[in-house]
């Protein structure tokens, strides 16, 4: 059930929340120099992009997104700017990786593609159904273990590749805090499935996914009152990856989460204590959103990634509205971008 | 809450008067020389499968009780027909003699493996470790363990659910040889698993796995009565499904009661790739049963008055004779089979039901 996906079937989506890309591109070159490049620049963001030549890219500003808006609310500032590029592509897969992230190397010493690696985790199937402990089964080397019923050896397509992060990890400004020198430096060779109902928090720093089929879900929903500029002074990835887990599950498709890894960046850590200020929200508010996401059931007539937005919207109405505002602003984001994902976004490549 | 270890001076309690090493065997057990370094400390129990006039010569230095058929069928009397016989499915007699708290199994085709640096790994050192620290199967955390060192919990993991659910079950990996059914074993006979996976992650809450039980670890307090391994070989239309079986149990139980699950870290080296025409025979009918069996186990529903693992566990018997009895007659042996076996736990462990005691702590 593997299949080829063609390079020309690929937006590499970069959000530009610095003006300056040019170290950042030419690092990565060599990964991305094959794919066209969408660069949204975060519509706050006043100086002009510097990109060095040699990539096939188009830039997208805060003009062209008042013009796509037209009228509608959904705020793109910062770190949401990522969902305008998903929305005006029109190739089925995007891959997206923050601009303050390196090319990492495995434990060979060896560089990783990460694109390559989102490509081969979203062109082999995903096994929600049943864990396999040698993790992908797919991978060279691996195969499925003594116990695995063969009926579910097909597998399901993947729709969504989570890859990691080595030097800074994604942690919230509270453990930032308690561990202002914590570097991850544990690489784990693995690419495995995140079970279906089992959910997890997405980070929209380094990730993989079909456009065509899953791009309305990655949702531009929960935005904090505080929301900053850093990703652990927002909570928007997190939010929208629990409603593409929960729509991947309705729809019988795979999240797989693992391999690749970036290097991240080192940050100032004197910003984490100004950081918590924002994001102290996000932390409370998970505790509300989690138990919500884990109990949602979508019905049976939501068959595509738009009828289950709009479902899952209508249960936070009602089910979160009365907690806090957010949540309000959040379902009306989420109707508001499904009608904007079928006035402007292209379902078919 | 988890208590981290000091950077410094990382240090895992034994536990050697609190864990038991189960062996099944039916040749000899020289490959514990290998183990000796870091098996020494603790008691074996080591249950002798096959003929029981044969000797099985364990090496000088170990602690053990060694049990055959003659002593099963003596300590157990009719209930002795629960274990099965040419199977190392017979193991889980040594889970029920034991007195510990812990225990971990191993077979005896397995040895030291290294790490990617080169260093010997002490895999029962690892299985503690996963034991004595708190699993999560509520959430998924993306970076793994978050309880090891040089990892955490990562953003957006609500901080409710951050102290975790006591870890009933440590399943290892296997370096070499691969734990593959027949036919994959007969497809692809030379692959060998040569990846190391530097992870420890919890199998999450309403996910099933299979359980091998070549390097397995578990808190026999907080699960033992669910680990009953089968009517495996011997008079038995299959085989080599006994770990599955028990895995299967285990993890349904594990989940009513909130307890965890993991696997990843430790690997051992597994050195003998046992026959795969022979594997295909003891496997035939497991391989279709399977495809009934785990969507029976996918929908099993315990019901809340069953509050502890014997009561969960013959609760599961009878929804086994109910609803597998019309597969094949064998599940209603099994069923049977399941009830005589938490009749003899309570028998030989009459100070009280483990009651995964979680939600009390």
């Amino acid at each position: 059930m593997s299949m080829k996906i063609e390079d020309s079937e690929v937006d590499i989506v970069i959000a530009a929340l610095c003006p300056n890309l040019t170290s950042f591109l030419e690092e990565w070159q060599p990964f991305f120099s094959r794919f066209h490049l969408i660069i949204v620049k975060d519509p706050d963001l006043e100086d002009d992009l510097q990109i060095p030549a040699g990539f096939d890219h188009q830039v997208y500003s805060k003009s062209d997104m008042e013009r796509a808006l037209s009228g509608s609310s959904i705020n793109f500032s910062g770190h949401s700017c990522h969902y305008f590029g998903y929305l005006i592509s029109r190739k089925k897969y995007i891959i997206s990786i923050d601009d303050d992230c390196h090319p990492a190397r495995d434990n060979s010493g060896a560089l990783v593609d990460p694109v390559a690696q989102h490509i081969t985790n979203l062109q082999t199937p995903a096994t929600p159904f049943f864990f396999n402990t040698l993790y992908d089964p797919f991978c060279q080397g691996a195969d499925f273990v003594r116990g695995y019923p063969f009926s579910l050896r097909n597998g399901v397509d993947c729709i969504l590749s989570c890859g990691l992060w080595l030097n800074l990890a994604d942690y919230d400004a509270p453990t930032q805090i308690v561990k202002p020198n914590e570097r991850n430096t544990r690489y784990v060779d693995a690419v495995m499935t995140v079970p279906i109902r089992a959910m997890m928090p997405m980070s929209g720093i380094n990730i993989g996914f079909n456009r065509e089929v899953l791009g309305p879900a990655l949702v531009p929903g929960l935005r904090l009152v505080g929301e900053g500029k850093r990703r652990w002074e927002t909570v928007e990835d997190i939010w929208s990856g629990m409603c593409a887990k929960v729509v991947c599950d309705h729809l019988g498709c795979g999240v797989k989460s693992g391999l690749p890894y970036v290097w991240r960046k080192d940050v100032d850590a004197g910003n984490a204590m100004e950081s918590l200020k924002k994001e102290w929200e996000g932390v409370k508010l998970m505790e509300e959103i989690v138990p919500f996401f884990q109990s949602v059931r979508l019905p049976a007539s939501a068959i595509t990634a738009e009828d289950c937005v709009v479902a899952i919207a209508g249960m936070v109405r009602e089910k979160l509205g009365t907690l806090n505002p957010v949540y309000v602003q959040a379902a009306n984001a989420m109707e508001a971008w499904v009608k904007l994902w079928k006035a402007v976004g292209s379902s078919k490549v | 809450m988890a208590r981290k270890e000091s950077p410094s001076v990382p240090t895992t309690p034994l536990l050697k008067d609190e864990l038991d090493i189960v062996i099944p065997t039916i040749r000899n057990l020289d490959f514990l020389e290998m183990w000796r370094p870091f098996f020494q400390p603790y008691h074996l129990i080591i249950v002798q499968d096959g003929d029981p006039s044969k000797t099985i010569n364990v090496p000088e230095g170990f602690d053990y009780e060694l049990y055959n058929r003659n002593d099963i069928n003596r300590i157990l009397g009719p209930k002795a027909n629960c274990i099965s016989f040419k199977d190392s499915a017979c193991r889980c007699f040594g889970y029920m003699v034991s007195k510990k708290k812990y225990i971990y199994t191993i077979d005896d085709d397995c040895f030291v493996a290294k790490d990617p640096s080169g260093k010997e790994i002490n895999a029962l050192e690892q299985h503690i470790k996963n034991l004595l620290c708190p699993a999560t199967p509520f959430f998924f955390n993306t970076l793994y363990d978050p309880y090891r060192e040089g990892a955490d919990f990562v953003r957006g993991y609500p901080f409710s659910l951050r102290e975790g659910a006591p870890t009933a079950v440590s399943h290892g990996l296997w370096l070499n040889i691969p734990d593959y059914d027949a036919p994959t074993q007969l497809v692809k006979p030379r692959e060998r698993n040569a990846r190391y996976v530097d992870a420890v992650l919890t199998i999450p809450k309403g996910t099933l796995f299979p359980m091998c039980g070549m390097n397995l670890g578990f808190d026999r307090e907080l699960i033992g009565p669910a680990m009953y391994f089968g009517l495996m070989g011997d008079g038995q239309p299959i085989g080599r499904y006994d770990d599955m079986w028990a895995g299967w149990c285990v993890k349904v139980i594990c989940d009513h009661l909130g307890l965890g699950v993991k696997t990843g870290l430790p690997y051992i080296w597994h050195s003998k790739a046992s026959n795969p025409f022979v594997n295909l025979k003891k496997e035939y009918n497991g391989i279709f049963w399977q495809e009934e069996m785990i969507p029976f186990f996918q929908a099993v529903v315990l019901p809340k008055e069953c509050s502890t693992v014997q009561k969960c566990y013959i609760e599961l018997s009878k929804q086994v004779r109910e609803k597998l009895g019309k597969i094949d007659p064998y599940f209603n042996k099994l069923a049977d089979a399941m009830v005589t076996w938490i009749e003899a736990w309570d028998e030989l462990n009459p100070s009280g039901a483990a009651n995964g005691t979680a939600k009390g702590k």
